[in-house]
Order: C-alpha cells, then sequence, then structure tokens
C-alpha cells in the first residue's frame, strides 16, 4: 500500500457539505488496485456516502483484514485513522475499538476470503453482537492477491481463469446474515453507484451491525466468461429488489414518504430509508419474507440487489451490554478506581 | 510423646463433585482465622464429577507454608485412591478413613495409625435426602479434624454462620453433621492427636485470596475497561472475578450504566483482536488466558508488538503441550510468551509470585503496555491463580495516576506541523501515538505490513530495518522498568539459586534448609522480562547458579542463557514439571545430588532437625 499522496486542488466550484467540506476531503491515497478493479468503485462510492451524510473525518474509523479488498481503507478518507490488521481478524478489532468508543463511525472493509473463509466464525459473532459498524464485503468470488484461487463464495459451476469448474457450494453472507440475525442486509453491485450510495448511508446511521455485500468483479482473475461474479454476468442477471433512499434527520422530504406503497423504515437517529419498487410478495423488515424471496430469485441464478432486510429494533453490543452512553475511554480513572478505602473494606472479605 | 504444635501437614483424599471443596475451604480458612501460617492445594482433576481429587494443607508456625510432601494425617475418603494414598502417609502418621465398610486388610500398612469414623453410617442415619446424606460426609469429617486437630470450633461455628447466613436449614444440617464427626472422634479417639493447633497472631494483617481473584481487582485498579476472554481454565475465575468486581464498582452512580464491558470472544484469537482494538482506541483493555489461548493470539500479538499498540494479557499457565493438563499447574509458557508470533518479536513479561503481588502488577502491566506500546505477559499459573493463599493486605496508594504513555492531545496535535507515527521517539524507543476522534491530523494508517518510520508502507530495507532495530531497542530499555528481582544474599553463599513466580515459597525453604546442612547459597527471584542489569550481575558474581522452574525444558534457564552475558554451563536447572505445586524437598534433594553430598533419608523440614522422626509414642 505506497501512500501516493494525490495533489491538493479544489476547485471552487466544488460544492461542500453541511460540515463546509468537498469531497476532496474525504478521499484518500491513490489506489494501487488494477484498472478497473471494482473495488476502486466501491471506494467511490463510500467516499461520496461519508461527503453527503457529512461525517467529520476524524470522527470514521476504517479497518480491514488482508487481501485486496483491505487495502481500500487507506483510499478513502484521509482523515480518518485506519488499521489493517491480519487475516480475517478484523471483525473483533472493529468489536473491541467500538466497545471501547462507541462515538465513533467504523466502517470494515473486507473481501469474500477475508470474511467466508479465514475469518467467517469473527463475521457471523460480529454479526451476533449486532456491533455497530458498516461492513462491506467487496466479493469477487476470488483470492486475487494470491492471483486467482476459488474463494467460499464462488457459485457452483463458475469458472476460473483456467476453466476449472468450482464444485463446493457457496457461502452467501446475505443468506449467513438471515439466519444468525444480522440487523441490516444489503446486497449491491460495484458497477451501480446510485444504488450503493443511499445503500451506504443508511448502513452509516444503522444503529448495529450494517452488513453490504458488494458484489465487485475482479478485471484480473474473474472477469471471463464462466464467472459469475465478473461485470457481464452481474449486469445480465442482477434483479434489483428495492430501490432505496435515504432520508437524513428533519428534511424537508420526510412530509412526502409514506405513499405509493413505499415501505418506509425510521432509523434510530431519526433519519428513514425509504424503499420504492417493492415487489408486492417483499417486505424488506419480515426475514422469513426476505428468506423466501432470495430463494425463489437466487435459485434462477439472479443475483439480487438493494437493501434487502432492516431491522432498527435490536439492540447493538452497547445496548445489550448498558454500557454508559459516552466512549469508556472519556469516563476518567477517578470513577474506576474503587480507591483505597473500599480496597480496606472489601478485604475484610477475604478474612 | 511429643506434642508437635502448628507445623504439620495433611492431605484429604476426595472424589470430585461430591461437595468436598467447601469442607477442605472451611478447615484452611478457620486455620487461617486461629493466626496460623497455612496454606491451602487443591489439586484436582479436568473432571466435574467423579475423579479423584485431594486438598492439601500445611500449617508451619515459622511461615513454611509451600507444599509439604510429608503429611502426618491422611483423610481418605475416595476408595479408588485408597491404595495410593495410604503409601503417602509418612512413616508414624495418621489416616482418617471411613469405616462404616471394613477395610480391605490388604492396604493396612504398619506404621501408620488407622482412625475409622462411619462417616457413611452417621450421615444415613442423620439425614434423609440422598444427595444431602453425600454433602454432610464432608462436614462431617471436617467435624473430626476439628476434635482431632484442636481447630477452634467457635471459629468454625462461625463461619458456617457467615456462609449460611439465611439459609436456615443448610446452616443447621451443617452444624449438626459437623457435630455428628466431632463427637464421634472424641469419644473414640485421643483427642487431640500428638500434632495439632494452637492460636497464634500471625495473620492479623494478612488476607486469604486467590491470585485469580488479585488479579481481577487489580485491574479494576488499573481502571481497565474493556476486557475480551474466551473460557478456559485456569483462568477463568478471574474473568468471573472481574465481572463481580465490575459489578459492584463500576456501576455509575450517576447514570446506573456500566463503566466497563466484558465481551466473551468466539476464540481467543477474537479475544486478542479486540483486546488490540480496544487499546488501540485508547482503553485500557485486557484478556485472560492460559496456554492454549496463546498459542492462538500469536498471530495478532505480532501485530500488536509491530505496530505498537498495547495489550494486556493474562496467561494462567496450566500443564502443556497441547491441551495437556488443564487443571494442573505448570510454568510452561515461559518461551512462548517471550516470543510470541512469527518473525523476530519479544515482549515484556512480569512473574508474580503470588495473589498479592498478581494485584500489585496488574496496574504495572497496564503502565508498561502503554509506556512502551506493546503487549504486556502477566504470568501466573494454576497454583497462585486457583488456590487461596495467606498473604499481606492489599494496599493501593491513592496518588497512583495512569501512565497512559505517549499519547498527543487536541493541543499537541495542532500543534505539530505534520504527525508522523513512529518519529520523534523518545530515551525509551518509544514515539508518540495519536487516537482516533481526536483530529484529522492525527490520523494515520495502523500497519502490520513492513512500513517505515513514517507509518507508510514499505519494502525498502532500509526503513524496514529502521523500525525493527528501534523496536529491539524498545524492548531493552523496557528492562529499567519491569519489577525489579528479589535478592537475598546470606554471608559465604558458596552459590546462587535463581527462579520465578510461585516456585518463591518453596525455593526460600529449601534454602533455608540446605543452609542448615552447610550448603549456603543466595536468592533470586525475576519478577520481569526482559532482565535488567541486577539480574546479570547475580548471575555474574555466582560460579554455580541453580535454576529452579517448573517445565521439562528449562524455559527461564534458555531464557537467561538467551538475553544474558552468562555462560550456559554456570546454570544448573533443577525442574519440577509433574503438575503439583513445588515443594522445598525438590529444590534440596536437587541441590544435594548435585554436590554430592550426602543424602540424608528423612527430608526435613525448615526449623525441624532432619531425620526426626516426628511420631515418638
Amino acid at each position: 500500500m505506497p501512500s501516493i499522496v494525490k495533489p491538493v486542488a479544489t476547485h471552487p466550484s466544488f460544492q461542500r457539505n453541511q460540515l463546509g467540506l468537498t469531497i476532496r476531503d474525504y478521499e484518500g491515497t491513490m489506489s494501487t488496485l488494477c484498472a478497473g478493479c471494482g473495488h476502486d468503485s466501491i471506494t467511490a462510492a463510500i467516499t461520496r456516502a461519508f461527503w453527503e451524510v457529512a461525517t467529520p473525518p476524524h470522527m470514521i474509523a476504517k479497518l480491514s483484514g488482508i487481501g485486496c479488498s483491505s487495502k481500500t481503507p487507506a483510499y478513502f478518507v484521509n482523515g480518518a485513522h485506519g488499521l489493517n490488521s491480519a487475516h480475517g481478524r478484523m471483525p473483533p478489532i472493529a468489536t473491541g475499538a467500538n466497545a471501547a468508543n462507541r462515538e465513533i463511525v467504523y466502517i470494515g472493509i473486507s473481501g469474500d476470503g477475508d470474511s467466508l473463509s479465514i475469518g467467517l466464525g469473527h463475521l457471523c459473532h460480529a454479526i451476533r453482537r449486532n456491533v455497530r459498524m458498516v461492513y462491506v464485503i467487496e466479493n469477487n468470488g476470488v483470492y486475487g492477491l494470491t492471483k486467482g484461487q476459488f474463494s467460499a463464495s464462488a457459485d457452483v459451476g463458475s469458472k476460473s481463469k483456467r476453466g476449472d469448474p468450482n464444485r463446493m457450494a457457496p457461502i452467501d453472507s446475505v443468506m449467513l446474515g438471515l439466519s444468525i440475525g444480522a440487523t441490516f442486509i444489503a446486497r449491491s453491485f460495484s458497477g451501480d453507484k446510485e444504488q450503493l450510495v443511499p445503500i451506504l448511508k443508511a448502513a452509516i446511521s444503522h444503529r448495529g451491525f450494517a452488513l453490504v455485500d458488494v458484489i465487485s468483479p475482479c478485471v484480473t482473475f474473474n472477469d471471463h466468461e464462466g464467472s459469475t461474479k465478473s461485470y457481464l454476468y452481474t449486469r445480465q442477471h442482477e434483479l434489483k429488489a428495492t430501490e432505496t433512499d435515504f432520508v437524513p434527520p428533519a428534511s424537508e422530504i420526510l412530509a412526502q414518504i409514506g405513499q405509493n406503497g413505499a415501505v418506509n423504515v425510521t432509523m434510530h437517529d431519526g433519519s428513514m430509508v425509504r424503499f420504492k419498487g417493492v415487489p408486492p410478495n417483499y417486505d424488506p423488515t419480515d426475514r422469513g419474507k426476505v428468506m423466501e424471496y432470495l430463494e425463489e430469485h437466487q435459485g434462477k441464478g439472479e443475483v439480487v440487489t438493494g437493501l434487502l432486510y432492516l431491522d432498527e429494533s435490536f439492540p447493538d453490543l452497547h445496548e445489550m451490554n448498558k454500557t454508559t452512553e459516552i466512549a469508556l475511554t472519556k469516563v476518567p480513572y477517578r470513577k474506576l478506581c474503587p480507591g483505597a478505602a473500599a480496597l480496606d473494606r472489601l478485604q475484610e472479605d477475604f478474612r | 510423646m511429643r506434642n508437635r504444635v502448628n507445623d504439620f501437614a495433611l492431605k484429604l483424599a476426595n472424589v470430585n463433585g461430591t461437595g468436598s471443596a467447601s469442607a477442605n475451604g472451611l478447615l484452611m480458612q478457620a486455620i487461617f482465622r486461629m493466626g496460623i501460617p497455612v496454606s491451602g492445594k487443591n489439586l484436582f482433576p479436568s473432571n466435574i464429577q467423579g475423579l479423584p481429587t485431594w486438598y492439601e494443607i500445611r500449617v508451619n508456625k515459622l511461615g513454611y507454608t509451600a507444599r509439604s510432601l510429608d503429611y502426618d494425617l491422611m483423610v481418605a475418603m475416595n476408595s479408588q485412591t485408597y491404595a495410593r494414598d495410604i503409601q503417602e502417609v509418612r512413616e508414624g502418621g495418621y489416616l482418617l478413613y471411613d469405616s462404616s465398610w471394613p477395610l480391605d486388610p490388604a492396604l493396612l500398612r504398619d506404621g501408620v495409625h488407622f482412625l475409622g469414623v462411619p462417616f457413611a453410617q452417621l450421615c444415613n442415619d442423620n439425614f434423609r435426602d440422598p444427595r444431602e446424606r453425600i454433602l454432610m460426609k464432608n462436614i462431617a469429617y471436617a467435624g473430626t479434624l476439628v476434635a482431632a486437630l484442636q481447630v477452634d470450633m467457635e471459629i468454625v461455628a462461625a463461619l458456617l454462620e457467615e456462609k449460611y447466613a439465611g439459609k436456615k436449614k443448610l446452616s443447621e444440617s451443617n452444624t449438626r453433621a459437623l457435630r455428628l464427626g466431632y463427637d464421634y472422634a472424641r469419644d473414640h479417639f485421643d483427642c487431640p492427636l500428638p500434632f495439632h493447633l494452637e492460636k497464634m497472631n500471625a495473620n492479623s494483617d494478612k488476607i486469604l485470596i486467590d491470585g485469580n481473584t488479585a488479579i481481577a481487582l487489580g485491574c479494576v485498579y488499573a481502571g481497565a475497561t474493556v476486557a475480551a476472554w474466551y473460557p478456559i481454565t485456569p483462568s477463568t475465575s478471574a474473568m468471573d472475578a472481574f465481572k463481580v468486581f465490575c459489578e459492584k464498582y463500576r456501576k455509575d452512580p450517576e447514570t446506573g450504566r456500566n463503566n466497563y464491558i466484558i465481551i466473551q470472544a468466539e476464540d481467543e484469537l477474537a479475544a486478542i483482536g479486540m483486546v488490540i482494538g480496544a487499546a488501540w482506541n485508547g482503553a485500557r483493555a485486557f484478556t485472560s488466558t492460559a496456554g492454549p489461548g496463546i498459542s492462538l493470539m500469536n498471530e495478532l500479538l505480532g501485530l500488536a508488538y509491530y505496530a505498537e499498540i498495547p495489550a494486556v494479557i493474562i496467561d494462567v499457565e496450566r500443564v502443556g503441550p497441547s491441551t495437556g493438563m488443564p487443571t494442573r499447574t505448570q510454568q510452561g509458557d515461559l518461551l512462548e510468551c517471550a516470543y510470541a508470533s512469527h518473525g523476530d518479536t519479544k515482549h515484556i513479561l512480569l512473574f508474580p509470585s503470588n495473589p498479592a503481588e498478581c494485584f500489585d502488577f496488574a496496574p504495572v502491566a497496564f503502565d508498561l503496555a502503554e509506556r512502551f506500546q506493546t503487549p504486556v505477559f502477566l504470568m501466573s499459573d494454576l497454583d497462585i491463580g486457583m488456590n487461596d493463599w495467606v498473604v499481606p493486605r492489599l494496599r493501593w496508594n491513592d496518588g497512583y495516576q495512569p501512565d497512559r504513555g505517549r499519547v498527543l492531545s487536541l493541543e499537541d496535535i495542532e500543534n505539530l506541523p505534520k504527525f508522523q507515527r513512529y518519529t520523534g521517539e523518545d530515551e525509551n524507543q518509544v514515539a508518540p501515538r495519536t487516537l482516533p476522534g481526536v483530529h484529522p491530523k492525527g490520523s494515520f494508517f495502523t500497519r502490520g505490513s513492513g512500513h517505515n518510520k513514517f507509518g507508510g508502507y514499505t519494502e525498502i530495507p532500509d526503513e524496514y530495518r529502521e523500525v525493527m532495530d528501534r523496536l529491539l531497542k524498545k524492548h531493552k530499555a523496557a528492562a529499567k522498568f519491569v519489577p525489579a528481582p528479589i535478592i537475598q544474599h546470606r554471608p559465604d553463599a558458596t552459590f546462587g539459586v535463581v527462579t520465578l513466580g510461585g516456585c518463591d515459597p518453596a525455593v526460600r525453604e529449601a534454602l533455608d534448609v540446605l543452609a542448615e546442612r552447610g550448603a549456603v547459597g543466595d536468592f533470586m527471584r525475576v519478577r520481569g522480562f526482559p532482565f535488567d542489569d541486577a539480574v546479570e550481575a547475580f548471575l555474574a558474581e555466582h560460579e554455580i547458579c541453580f535454576v529452579i522452574e517448573q517445565n521439562r525444558d528449562a524455559q527461564l534457564r534458555s531464557l537467561l542463557t538467551l538475553e544474558t552475558d552468562v555462560p550456559k554451563d554456570k546454570l544448573r536447572s533443577i525442574l519440577v514439571y509433574g503438575g503439583f505445586p513445588l515443594s522445598a524437598r525438590h529444590v534440596v534433594d536437587g541441590v544435594m545430588e548435585e554436590f554430592g553430598l550426602q543424602h540424608k533419608p528423612e527430608f526435613a523440614a525448615a526449623g525441624r532437625p532432619a531425620g526426626e522422626v516426628p511420631m515418638e509414642e
């Protein structure tokens, strides 16, 4: 991850967000991924989403494991701390970080190898704990950095670059998330920024673990004919189950939603997610219905995208643990140490 | 017949899961309250119900309370281990057994006094509930021991009252059972036995506490707010205790919410990951584990070392390798922890010797972890962690302020032209760090991949080496900050003894015994790694040093050989690694053998002339 610094040039016509920052303030160093990599499009969408939500850059923490995807936190929001950890171990590190300071917005960037093989257990348990964070899986069905081995998300029959078919069943993060209580599940496509940006904005506002699986074709090792994670295949088979509008708190649009059969979900922070174009047999707040829909359409080889499931009622890690509402790191030491007198009293029990 | 007051050992052989632990603990606590130096060692199986378990109590008016191997009295309540238990009684000693059934004559042994009490019969006659009949047998034998050893009955009654306060029925049952065993002994035996107890005043400023409780309390006092762990013997009770103390002391009086969080992780890989994430964010965070957990944590310990993130790891050592013997004690993780993770890594280790030091060293561990921005291991073991020890009352200095190390404040960052993570190191080679959420100018990319001193990715040899060389110097600098070794010189000493951790009482006792026999040695107990100059000097000033530790491979000796200038052949190992705590006899025998001194047939505990036959009737 060389830190190639981008030239500092801010055009006066650049739009500014609520904090007066331009999108350049949310960019990172230059990407070193292959030209055309889906991950770079996701990076652009993340940059956009944070700028639009206007999160102060230093209040963002970017965490990742190892792999092509895990390099990308260097490529957005330079003003945020980043932690590029070890392969598959980002979820526990993010959990600990969140435990210590709940005031920061956490975004974890992972890949299908990182999340669905070596770190699968950690992902599952971070979901179960409902750690408040945006968790992006940049899913390309292949190990890029080690040059083209199948990952656990490769579909049965999908062919490797050398022509070998994958014979093992894939682990689908969306179905997995549904089965273990994920409270926010989305699937998108790196080539569809219009869909991805509002999903990411909603994920940032979500009060728990927001799983965002993004099909992100690997142009070098998995974009050939016979691959089910290529640009062509995804474009031909994508089925948008929902269209999402993210409505920030106290916005003017608030009065207009709720019409035309749309599904609205109020987020914990007062913002709202508005699902448009939802098929009649689909309810993004009904886990059973979502599963049924996905089973039906994924069975036909379709890639179902959109914000697929949302539950804003489930408590997050801190609510479950009744942790103090400020960051634990802000609790002064005098409140943490019971002191000498208490120790003397306590020791009467040890006699 | 010569009476021996406050100087004997007894061993209680039980079946685990039958409730013997509370009876044994009751006796130990009663003796403690009588003001007599005492130790209790629980030698238990990795099992919930049905396997053999033993409890050893040693009382010694001079304060020698390391594990004894000479049992004056065996309480043989487990028929599975009868044959072996009988063999362990010293010549002239006593054996107490349940005479509800006849004893197999083949098990009788000359030179041992057999005391039979029909415990099962007594309990069957007096209690109706089947479970109660089993449980009360334990309190009944405790009653017999109260009579036989002259335990203060008032103290025992008070303990039962405290324990069963508000549980009237239980209190009555226990009192009745105690009385059954007590009266039977008074009616049938010559009480007290020739070795017995008399009140002293040695414990007025002492407490009875296990190391896991003490270490947890130390973490509370140190200001730890994030704890992550995976259940593992023998460290589980440390986190249990931390939870109890946090519930007591860490509920915010204003908001009623918790000023702590404890996360039970999915495995130890995750537990250390959570600690690293929390510490990266500026919290005092720790995990408690045992050897198998450290094995799993190796990967991320390398990240914490290389990326310079604090972490405190409590390792309550047990017998390895692999699953090993989870409920038995060892000091087998020294090398694993000193060099945990792949590549060149070195860590800071602290070696408490008893629960009081566990408490004292906990804040030291956090201070060092933050001062040096690196993992610090607090190396306890099962013997220290799970047995009750009599130690001086814990002290706390209200003037203590946590050493948070070099962390830049908002103002510091604003005044910097540019923040570069691994530059600006102090005399200890520590560069200031920034925390997330403070200032965008303080942001940087923490990475476990190759990096230069600016924190940027690198694959350039010189840049990589520059950082690695500083890390080595930083580790060396920590030697001045770890607790100094405890050294005791004796006039005319001809050799040195080096040890660590829970070996302390046995080694000190052994040195007293050896001195009485003319083999005079100096004592050093190392308390931290990296080793400071005092360790080096002690090794240099002795021609021969015995290194006494509880593992097969002489890991402390290896560490001394690798990390000091001591010639390897100067260090002689005495190794005890079967899983039970060290006894002075192991040490005395080892030293005598090495010196080729005449080996006396009868080991005598310190303060008692060698060769004394304890039971003369």
